[in-house]
């Protein structure tokens, strides 16, 4: 038996980048969605759209050479490249609910076998934040969702049902977690790769959800 | 031409009462009205309503959370009542958790648009935003084309706080890449308008008309930003 590993931050990351296709309009939300712009493929063009109106900016600037006006969503210094637009606040988000997103990816506390998911609020804690994530979520072609499969504690974040108040119904397409690649269907998370060394009723043993395993369950795969 | 510009930062907010709402852009940082700001922090008003993005960062910089810390804004409207992360307590979280301080929290691309909606004359408008969430309980539905819309109402200021590149005299406002989120919608839904301008205010006639993103009759008052102000 193949030792288990469960995957990085920026492999899963990656993982879900590998889906992009060319020519895509792609908004990544805070923390750790920002990794799908590590991984880069020069056989494909891809736009990077952010909230505060840029679309098709570049790389994370080099220390010495930000431009104090220029900004991603999460506030990191980012490079101009050719082609680059800059919008105010309501063209950036007339993008967003008009469908020139092809995909945002973000992060979740919880998602459900329908597709919902939570990402705003904890009720234990007075107030929420929601940012874009709302209009993105009821506004982009598809939302993919980067998180881990448990909480630190062990507890089930992919659910029959969100337990937390939801960003928006049904919208979840995809999610990857440490553990595994998931679409999801109208019949529920179908899991399709597995972390190295992973057997799919492991998972299924660490998940809330039924999950469907694909006829084409293989390990994970990475660009060589 | 009337004459918009202001000498100082603290001449310009002199008269902003308490009790008004006011429009406060900038987005992780940028294009923040800094300086006019800390005037504001300084003239004292109290009461006040603040619509931002957000209710101010843990960084020691001038924001809206300056206001809020100092006990003068009663009320803010924002996209974020909480920080992303629970470990980032700021001054608003600490006051709103002890009830000192309302808010009411709004979807960024909604807040956008119910600003460009109180600048544009429309009554309200229906988007598909928060459908489904409990963000949209208690709020008017309406199907169109098959999917659910909820609506919302305009979102108007008394006073917006703005951070531009370049002006003229005539108040013709330029702004440069991202800078420019939230500024051109706040400068057009506020009543009265007040600008900190980063390079010298030029003579009208100078800067391309093609290339203006808010026209000067919607500008009131500018004042350039003065050497030893606030420049991050």
């Amino acid at each position: 038996m193949a030792e288990k590993v469960k995957l990085e931050r920026q492999a899963m990351c990656d993982r879900l980048a590998m889906e992009f296709q060319d020519g895509w309009i792609v908004n990544l939300g805070v923390g750790m969605p920002t990794l799908c712009s590590n991984y880069s493929d020069s056989s494909r063009e891809i736009i990077n759209h952010a909230e505060n109106g840029v679309v098709g900016y570049g790389p994370l600037a080099k220390e010495g050479e930000e431009d104090r006006h220029l900004v991603n969503a999460g506030g990191q210094k980012v490079t101009p490249l050719p082609g680059m637009a800059c919008v105010h606040h309501a063209d950036s988000f007339m993008m967003i609910r008009g469908g020139m997103i092809d995909v945002t990816v973000m992060g979740a506390y919880e998602v459900a076998e329908n597709g919902d998911f939570a990402n705003w609020r904890i009720p234990s804690r007075k107030g929420g934040g929601i940012g874009g994530a709302m209009d993105l979520a009821a506004g982009a072609k598809r939302v993919f969702i980067a998180m881990e499969h448990n909480t630190r504690d062990g507890g089930h974040k992919l659910l029959n049902k969100c337990t937390l108040p939801i960003t928006a119904p049904g919208v979840v397409k995809m999610l990857v977690t440490d553990l595994g690649l998931f679409e999801i269907t109208s019949e529920g998370f179908k899991l399709i790769e597995h972390a190295p060394g992973w057997s799919a009723e492991e998972i299924q043993e660490l998940t809330e959800a039924k999950l469907i395993i694909s006829d084409g369950l293989k390990e994970f795969r990475f660009r060589s | 031409m009337k004459n918009k510009i202001y000498e100082t930062m603290d001449a310009a907010v002199a008269d902003i009462p308490d009790g008004v709402t006011i429009l406060s852009p900038g987005f992780s940082g940028v294009g923040v009205p800094r300086n006019l700001i800390a005037a504001l922090n300084r003239q004292g008003a109290k009461g006040l309503t603040g619509v931002s993005n957000n209710a101010g960062t843990i960084d020691e910089n001038v924001d809206i959370g300056t206001l809020v810390e100092a006990g003068q804004m009663k009320k803010m409207i924002c996209a974020f009542t909480a920080s992303t992360h629970p470990s980032q307590v700021t001054p608003f979280t600490r006051m709103y958790n002890n009830d000192e301080i309302e808010a009411e929290l709004v979807p960024q691309g909604t807040l956008a648009e119910r600003l460009r909606c109180a600048a544009a004359g429309i009554g309200g408008f229906y988007t598909p935003t928060s459908v489904g969430t409990e963000l949209a309980e208690g709020k008017e539905h309406r199907e169109f084309n098959g999917r659910m819309h909820v609506l919302e109402l305009p979102l108007p200021g008394d006073y917006g706080l703005i951070r531009c590149w370049k002006a003229d005299t005539a108040g013709n406002l330029v702004f440069r890449l991202t800078q420019r989120n939230f500024n051109p919608l706040m400068a057009m839904a506020a009543t009265v308008t007040i600008v900190e301008v980063e390079e010298e205010i030029v003579e009208a006639g100078e800067l391309d008309p093609d290339l203006i993103h808010v026209a000067g009759i919607y500008v009131d008052r500018m004042v350039r930003i003065p050497v030893g102000g606030i420049w991050v």
